[in-house]
């Protein structure tokens, strides 16, 4: 890989990195602990709002966040043809000529 | 059958898979005792790492808590759990690619510095060593009440138990074992839990009775209100309202966020996958399986409360449940009749108040409390040594591989085989084993509470000594030690100073800025970054080849061969 791409690569990986965490850091400090007490105003079923999101909606968000970032991830992986399962087989066939 | 022949059967049956796994994978090299010869499947490694990560404080202590705190609780859940977020995206696909076996390894490598290597040895043997007497503790509770053995006895089969594992199989011997502890523990937090859910509510998924209509024999109406009007009628805070100060909570879950992520015995399981996509999905399967317990947790605490205020408020106290006398009898449930009229008054008013119960019994006993079979009641007991058992393990492999690999092979002893180095491991494993059994038997009294504080050390050290190391290519040794020095520093000498030498000092009016002990890991992590990007600023740039190691594992790859 030329430094070129490995540095587009990298800038790709720290803009998905960084929209992620900025869902992570609203979810929970801003609706989980900062507004928390205006969200409880607002009721979801049998819960208030905020304190649905402090003890349980985060934690569905966080489990989320990390799926969406494996897909992102493998998705830019392969535009680049960095490590996929295939590539592997390649690199082991190499060896074995 | 009694509770104690079904605790018995339950802890005999999974003891005996537990050594069953020890025997199938023993450990030939160093790399399968370090890492389990980097073969583990990101599904496996999830489910190991939810079990190296869920201690005895999750599995026993965390519902009840927050059965205590109410909404103020959430900085368990989000905290511990948020971590995680941090770990997949900013530490465990680079650490991987980086492929070495622990994070003293990381950070010697990275700030090519033997002094860097030390200060990560001590920090982590110092993290490690504080939390694994808690789970000794936590062991020790559960032999005492289930099994009625005395503490000592308990923890001394408990310490053989990992002993075993830990020495035959390292690495791979706990990850399987891991494995299959996370099965035997989930599965006994959920049946109590979709059981209670069950009767009242009517509900089989907790997460939903949580916020559900109580059946007509819990008087009906909407569990959380009923639980908020309860505890405002008997003088207790309103349960799904906050009593710390935002910025207190706001502070905790950061501290409890940064630490999690920056414990060496959940960074070293990543290690133990094959290559960089596994290290991501094994960190998204890992919280998966977390976020089922902690996602239950709440609502086991919502359930655990309001049975609690309606089966023993103005009880007469000679018509008490069985499950209260026992309690009692362990003294973690305790009730003084103070206006003499023979029924329990548990109000939030301290002086009127006639009962006093521990937070820790509330999971333990919520089976009993609700009137669940004796299997059930017994299967939280073989749940909690689970889920004991198996963070002890992984924090005794920190433990030993700081010692035989950071300190033996990369400092002092370089020029031992690998056939010595194993046998250093096993060594040292068996060192600490015998001093933590020590502990658990004779535990002094301030453990208990500085494991909260391990978090606070790993965010303030760890976390940001790994992070710049892989973000920040200019990082250099010079900023790297100072930051790692002082934000250990600051932290514990401010947890040391309120929780020892000032004990009647801690309360809010104190503390700096308003922020509790707990969470004066979060300023530790700022103060680290803050000193290591200034004095960095200031001192020449890292080596050309130090360069080059961050430029390779900010790329997946082919993973290094060991």
């Amino acid at each position: 890989m030329s430094d070129n791409s490995a540095h587009d690569y990298w800038k790709s990986n720290i803009k998905i990195v960084l929209s992620l965490l900025a869902v992570w850091f609203f979810i929970s400090y801003g609706c989980g602990i900062l507004f928390v007490d205006a969200l409880d105003t607002i009721r979801f079923g049998g819960f208030k709002l905020g304190f649905w999101i402090a003890q349980q909606g985060s934690i569905f968000v966080f489990v989320i966040l990390i799926f969406v970032y494996i897909h992102l991830m493998d998705k830019l992986d392969d535009r680049y043809n960095l490590e996929s399962s295939k590539g592997e087989m390649d690199i082991a066939e190499e060896d074995s000529q | 059958m009694s509770v104690q022949v079904w605790t018995f059967g339950f802890v005999f049956l999974t003891f005996g898979l537990y050594i069953g796994i020890a025997i199938w994978s023993r450990a030939g090299s160093t790399s399968e005792f370090y890492v389990a010869g980097g073969g583990v499947s990101p599904l496996a490694n999830g489910m190991a790492t939810a079990a190296d990560w869920m201690s005895a404080a999750s599995f026993i202590s965390m519902a009840g808590l927050i059965s205590f705190l109410g909404r103020d609780g959430t900085f368990y859940l989000m905290g511990w759990t948020g971590g995680y977020v941090l770990l997949a995206l900013l530490l465990a696909p680079y650490l991987r690619k980086f492929g070495k076996f622990t994070v003293p390894d990381f950070i010697g490598d990275r700030y090519y510095s033997q002094s860097a290597r030390l200060i990560a040895v001590f920090c982590a043997i110092v993290i490690s060593f504080v939390y694994v007497c808690g789970q000794m503790q936590g062991a020790g509770i559960v032999f005492s009440r289930f099994l009625e053995v005395d503490i000592t006895t308990g923890v001394i089969i408990g310490m053989g138990i990992v002993f075993f594992y830990a020495v035959m199989g390292g690495m791979k011997g706990i990850t399987y074992t891991q494995v299959a502890q996370y099965c035997v523990l989930i599965f006994a937090f959920m049946v109590p839990a979709i059981f209670i859910s069950m009767l009242m509510t009517g509900i089989p998924i907790p997460q939903i009775g949580f916020g559900a209509e109580l059946t007509e024999e819990f008087g009906g109406g909407r569990l959380l209100d009923r639980l908020d009007g309860m505890s405002e009628a008997l003088g207790f805070a309103t349960y799904t309202e906050g009593q710390r100060t935002t910025q207190d909570v706001f502070f905790i879950t950061a501290a409890l966020m940064f630490g999690t992520a920056g414990l060496p015995h959940v960074i070293i399981r990543f290690f133990t996958v094959p290559n960089v996509r596994d290290a991501r999905r094994s960190a998204g399967f890992a919280l998966f399986f977390i976020a089922i317990l902690y996602t239950t947790a709440p609502a086991v605490a919502a359930f655990a409360r309001t049975n609690l205020l309606t089966t023993v408020s103005n009880v007469e106290y000679t018509a008490v449940p069985e499950w209260f006398s026992k309690w009692e009898a362990t003294n973690l449930v305790s009730f003084e009749d103070k206006n003499n009229d023979g029924r329990i008054q548990y109000l939030g008013d301290a002086e009127q108040n006639e009962l006093e119960v521990n937070r820790d019994i509330m999971v333990l006993a919520n089976p009993e409390i609700a009137g669940l079979p004796n299997w059930v009641v017994a299967l939280v007991a073989a749940g909690a040594l689970a889920a004991a058992l198996s963070t002890a393990a992984g924090l005794l492999l920190v433990i030993s591989t700081s010692v035989a690999h950071d300190l033996l092979k990369r400092s002092f002893m370089p020029a031992i085989t690998e056939k010595q180095e194993l046998l250093y491991a096993r060594v040292a494993i068996f060192v600490a084993v015998l001093v933590a059994g020590y502990v658990g038997i004779n535990p002094p009294a301030y453990v208990a509470q500085v494991v909260a504080y391990a978090f606070g050390l790993a965010a303030a050290s760890f976390f940001p000594a790994i992070v710049l190391g892989i973000f920040q290519k200019r990082m250099n040794k010079h900023g790297a030690i100072a930051g790692m020095l002082a934000g250990f520093t600051f932290t514990a000498a401010y947890i040391i100073y309120f929780k020892t030498i000032n004990p009647a000092a801690d309360n809010a009016a104190n503390w700096w800025l308003g922020i509790s002990p707990e969470g004066i890991g979060s300023i530790g992590t700022l103060a680290n970054l803050t000193v290591a990007i200034i004095i960095s600023k200031f001192t020449p740039a890292p080596p050309k080849d130090v360069q080059a190691i961050v430029e390779d594992i900010r790329l997946p790859g082919e993973a290094v061969t060991r």
